[in-house]
């Protein structure tokens, strides 16, 4: 690990008279959950590396309400749609990027029509713009070589119709991506969207997260990629379901570009 | 002159098309009887997604197989059915092959609507064997019992027979057959004749000719009581379909004002009521009546292919939610419903029962990730995720029935902005763990 994270807090931005080139939307997930905490900073470093001037809400940022919007309580989210749009709207952002498309879609689409306008970014397809802009390199380091499977979110892929960004991403890393049988548009859900995060699941045959990580088993690899915080929990305990934890490893791709540039 | 042919071909025709015009409208009616909902914007890309997946099948050719088949299916009924208006000139005005005159061309049609007819055939064919011999999953699946899974067949039974009826009619027209010209089927079929004498022939050759238009007349009417009626809805329901991105659901206008109510300071909490007779809008669906009339359309285009359902995670891993199941239960209650209205004169009794629980259970409801595969899957662009949804916000805002563990979590939010009991002065920890 490298010198200590710099997160600039908006608050802090604002009391300089300065506006950030984008906001990081943290996300619950990315700053609660023990495993998604480690993407929160993996991406951080990245975003030092390239110098990007970003700013996070902070206690300022709450749940965007996606979970209550898919549980059907669409009362409790638009009350903290409005609270947080308040929020954003104050701070006058202009730009978001997050590493949770559950947060990408709903600020993305769902939060225009209750009055925040912003441009949204999942942090894959930020992490290509600054590829391409040249602000970023990416080297293939440990990954070189390495089979890579990637699981298409639901919220990102189908939903928004992002699949190349995070496989462009993956390719850059010297890495054989191989594509399990339901992938991008056909992606199988790995069981957490609309809320089934929070509960458990109906009664069944089988748990979705284990069918899914059955098809990534299929395709041998080394590495799961994941995309979203959900997803990374869903298929790691998959992953740990079917006793393959010293064989395959699930990564945020946020985690692989960081870890191949040792930062 | 004997008009008696004419006369009983103008009556079927006019009955045929009578009651289905009769039909129709009920159907209209009942889709009217969902709420209204703008779908005024991005019509050039509505014209798009019709012309792409409607006419275009673009979404039938992503499982190639049934796609390819399927398409035989959709241009050969189509194409055929410019032979339909000749038979209705020749029927209304006593002439025979009234468009032969136009020469060579005909022969091209004729010849082309027989390779069609074939074709049609043999597809129809292996989708039967698909359905009852192969049994693919998704067709013999929990809801794909009694009156769906005969309908399925009596599609396909009813397709062979027209275009055999086709083939046959145009085998025994032996002055067809001596004009050599467009017989590139029939003129095989013709042999299996050759022992009867002329007259026999000409009366198997009238047979299928009634048999024929006949069975189109009543195949028109079947459509109103069959999954079959994609064939005319999946046209519109493509155009109405969801145009917005997938993963993008509505924001019910009526929260939106309570919240802004809520919201602004210069609200007076202690103001009265305004006087109002209007009754509250109610907060979800828990009937048909409570859904949008593109969902009410999305019920009647659905031809339970049950791709959707074979798509769906939930229903992968032996879930009860099928998403194709949402749908004819949308469609079986609200065809019910508007019974109830016809035998009330015009209005709807109220009978105890309602899409949820009577229809569509709770276990099923809970059961979907909203991962949209479902929307993904289907051919005509059915939305049964926004059912499912409505349905969802029904239960929570106005029953507060979610399950208990999401009611926990709706809490959390509520409290402290974060679906787990964590405080949100917490929320930058990590940056110094």
């Amino acid at each position: 690990m490298s010198s200590t994270l710099k997160v600039p807090t908006m608050a802090e931005f604002m009391a300089e008279g300065k506006q950030p080139e984008v906001l990081f939307w943290v996300g619950c997930m990315g700053s609660f959950d023990d495993r998604a905490k480690k993407v929160t900073k993996a991406f951080v470093r990245l975003l030092n590396r390239a110098n990007v001037e970003f700013a996070v809400l902070g206690t300022e940022e709450s749940c965007t309400g996606d979970p209550a919007k898919r549980a059907g309580n669409e009362f409790l989210f638009q009350m903290q749609a409005v609270t947080n749009i308040e929020v954003l709207n104050a701070y006058e952002i202009k730009k978001i990027v997050t590493a949770c498309p559950h947060c990408f879609n709903t600020i993305k689409n769902e939060y225009p029509g209750l009055g925040g306008n912003y441009q949204v970014m999942h942090h894959t397809q930020f992490l290509k713009s600054l590829l391409d802009e040249g602000r970023l390199t990416i080297e293939g380091g440990q990954f070189k070589g390495k089979r890579i499977t990637f699981h298409d979110p639901c919220y990102l892929g189908r939903a928004n119709d992002v699949y190349e960004a995070p496989r462009d991403l993956i390719r850059k890393l010297d890495a054989e991506l191989v594509e399990m049988k339901s992938c991008k548009s056909r992606g199988l859900c790995c069981g957490a969207g609309g809320a089934q995060m929070f509960k458990d699941a109906e009664p069944g045959t089988k748990e979705i997260n284990v069918a899914r990580t059955e098809q990534a088993i299929d395709v041998k690899p080394q590495i799961i990629a994941a995309g979203c915080p959900f997803c990374n929990t869903m298929m790691t305990d998959g992953v740990k379901a079917k006793d393959k934890e010293s064989e395959i490893q699930v990564m945020d791709i946020a985690e692989l570009i960081a870890n191949a540039q040792d930062l | 002159m004997n008009y008696i042919p004419n006369i009983l071909f103008a009556i079927a025709l006019f009955i045929g098309i009578g009651y289905f015009a009769k039909n129709v409208k009920k159907l209209i009616r009942n889709i009217q009887l969902g709420h209204d909902v703008d779908v005024s914007d991005n019509t050039s890309q509505r014209w798009k997604n019709m012309a792409m997946i409607a006419m275009g099948q673009s979404k039938m050719v992503k499982r190639p197989i049934a796609g390819f088949l399927h398409i035989i299916v959709y241009v050969g009924f189509i194409i055929i059915n410019i032979e339909v208006l000749e038979i209705i000139i020749d029927g209304l005005v006593g002439t025979h092959r009234i468009f032969s005159g136009i020469g060579p061309l005909y022969g091209v049609l004729i010849g082309a609507f027989e390779v069609l007819a074939l074709l049609v055939f043999i597809s129809v064919i292996i989708f039967w064997i698909r359905r009852n011999v192969v049994k693919i999953k998704r067709f013999w699946a929990n809801e794909m019992t009694s009156w769906p899974k005969s309908d399925a067949n009596y599609i396909l039974y009813i397709e062979m027979v027209l275009m055999l009826l086709f083939l046959v009619m145009n085998a025994t027209d032996l002055q067809f057959q001596n004009m050599n010209n467009g017989n590139v089927i029939s003129q095989f079929i013709t042999p299996l004749f050759s022992g009867l004498s002329e007259s026999t022939i000409h009366s198997v050759e009238r047979t299928a000719w009634w048999l024929h238009i006949l069975g189109i007349l009543g195949f028109l009417n079947y459509l109103y009581f069959s999954k079959h009626l994609h064939i005319l809805l999946a046209f519109p329901n493509t155009y109405y379909g969801k145009v917005k991105p997938k993963g993008e659901l509505d924001n019910l206008e009526a929260v939106t004002n309570e919240v802004k109510m809520m919201m602004d300071p210069n609200v007076d909490p202690f103001a009265a009521q305004p006087e109002t007779t209007e009754v509250p809008a109610k907060f979800g669906a828990s009937d048909v009546q409570d859904l949008n009339w593109v969902q009410l359309l999305n019920a009647y285009t659905c031809t339970e292919c049950g791709r959707c359902t074979s798509e769906c995670p939930a229903n992968q891993t032996g879930k009860k939610l099928s998403p194709r199941k949402i749908m004819m239960d949308t469609r079986d209650r609200l065809e019910e419903v508007g019974r109830n209205i016809d035998t009330n004169n015009g209005v709807f009794k109220e009978d105890g029962k309602q899409l949820l629980d009577d229809y569509i259970t709770r276990e099923e409801l809970w059961a979907c990730t909203t991962c949209n595969a479902c929307v993904e899957a289907c051919p005509v662009s059915i939305d049964p995720l926004s059912i499912i949804m409505d349905m969802r916000r029904y239960l929570v805002m106005e029953q507060s029935a979610a399950p208990m563990e999401l009611n926990t979590m709706m809490t959390n939010v509520e409290n402290n902005g974060a679906p787990w009991p964590y405080n949100q002065m917490d929320r930058l920890n990590w940056k110094n763990e």
